[in-house]
């Protein structure tokens, strides 16, 4: 059979090294071999696939996150929409959003986290999505707060939303963190700062008083650009 | 606006989101996956997963185990390893696997979960991959695609399980790119007294440092 089309690689110019030295667990989890370039063979080109793949292999969408429970979690209500498209500007349908997130006090629901700030019965902080023939996709939160960390004295993560996207291929893999415009902590995050000052702000949602739901709740808006298949300006 | 999304670290605390009840059993035999000890009570809503009935799924069964250690040595715990594997004849569940010669396995999606444990250790079932087309006219090994990501990742590492017992690794075209010394990082070498549990740890540092992909 003819060799699949590849998906476009990492561009440099927008993707975090392995290792970045303010970062200070990235040091000892980073390998001291550069990668070996790889061919995209079928193996990386597929992965699930069809129209209930992720109903069947996950469950069903958890699209309210201020809802799994008795009561109203704490916070600010948020909606957040965007869409998932490729580097070609193409929608990527059937894609698997799964979020992950703080409560409004900026503490995980996780055993492992102690931050001196009440948990919130109310309140897991994860779900998922999958988007729809456009790309598009929508869920309901809290707005999450920050929280202190250990990677240096007084450091402190500005408010986030974890993401895992599985696309259409397991070379389509992504795995980010959404941030909220104007946080005086996001210039200052070692995390976002492993990424090429270029690229950013592409981390940082955007206010969008369009899709906000009068006397209920304000609206972000954040797309997702996964990689695209065949020559990109990017490969050239 | 058509710039690539960064990647950006999964954090400390994925195990009350990402892995789910069955997870990390591709066969659909069982719950294994989830961790349901490092959630709190009453937020377990996002880890249990759809009764789906599926039938069974054809091929051996075998078992993927390993650990994870840091360059420094030491076992990572919470890494977030992913793998996508052809069924037991080789073929892919997608549309672009389009050899219909070769069955496709109703019951086998081909995609697994785990999170490593607190001595850095992780376990899959599965079933072993046929072989499927590589470059050219070539036929790769069996193999499994596997990402690791976690705290302290700031992207994906990827790399590719093959197994000690199966001779169509001589002519793997993947392997053959990896420098002959550092080959046996990406084989799994069966665990001494059993016929199906397959031992692949993965070192990010040191003389065994396993080898990752550029894909």
């Amino acid at each position: 059979m003819a060799d699949p089309v590849p998906y476009s690689r990492d561009d440099a110019a927008a993707q975090p090294p392995t290792k970045f030295a303010d970062f200070k667990a990235s040091v000892v989890r980073a390998p001291s071999h550069a990668l070996i370039r790889a061919p995209h063979t079928l193996t990386e080109i597929t992965g699930p696939s069809g129209d209930d793949i992720w109903e069947n292999l996950v469950g069903p969408a958890v699209a309210d996150l201020t809802r799994q429970h008795n009561g109203e979690a704490l916070g600010e209500r948020i909606i957040v929409s965007g869409r998932v498209l490729d580097e070609n500007g193409r929608p990527v349908p059937n894609t698997m959003i799964e979020i992950l997130q703080a409560n409004a006090g900026g503490r995980y629901v996780h055993e492992y986290d102690q931050h001196d700030s009440p948990r919130d019965p109310n309140f897991t902080g994860a779900g998922r999505v999958v988007t729809d023939a456009d790309g598009r996709y929508r869920f309901i939160t809290i707005k999450p707060g920050a929280y202190p960390w250990y990677n240096a004295r007084n450091a402190w993560r500005p408010s986030h939303i974890h993401y895992s996207l599985l696309g259409a291929g397991f070379a389509q893999r992504l795995i980010t963190q959404m941030y909220f415009p104007g946080d005086p902590l996001f210039p200052l995050d070692a995390i976002a700062n492993a990424v090429p000052e270029a690229a950013r702000q592409r981390l940082v949602a955007q206010f969008d008083l369009a899709t906000t739901e009068p006397f209920w709740a304000l609206s972000y808006r954040f797309d997702f650009v996964l990689r695209g298949r065949g020559a990109t300006p990017m490969e050239q | 606006m058509s710039g690539q999304t960064p990647w950006q670290t999964t954090g400390p605390f994925l195990h009350f989101g990402l892995p789910w009840n069955g997870a990390a059993d591709l066969t659909g035999d069982s719950d294994l996956g989830a961790r349901p000890d490092l959630i709190a009570p009453g937020h377990d809503y996002a880890v249990l997963r759809a009764k789906t009935g599926r039938d069974r799924t054809l091929g051996q069964r075998i078992e993927l185990v390993g650990r994870v250690w840091d360059n420094k040595g030491a076992p990572i715990i919470d890494s977030l390893i992913e793998i996508w594997q052809a069924n037991a004849a080789g073929r892919y569940a997608h549309p672009e696997d389009a050899r219909s010669d070769i069955a496709l396995d109703p019951a086998f999606i081909g995609f697994g979960r785990c999170a490593s444990d607190k001595d850095g250790a992780f376990r899959f079932r599965t079933i072993r991959p046929g072989r499927v087309p590589g470059p050219g006219n070539t036929l790769q090994a069996p193999h499994i695609a596997l990402g690791i990501m976690g705290p302290g990742f700031l992207k994906r590492l990827a790399t590719r399980i093959y197994f000690s017992d199966a001779r169509e690794n001589a002519e793997d075209p993947i392997l053959g790119l990896v420098p002959e010394q550092r080959r046996a990082t990406l084989i799994a070498a069966k665990e001494l007294g059993t016929n199906n549990v397959y031992r692949f740890d993965i070192h990010l540092g040191g003389a065994l440092e396993t080898v990752f992909f550029d894909i």
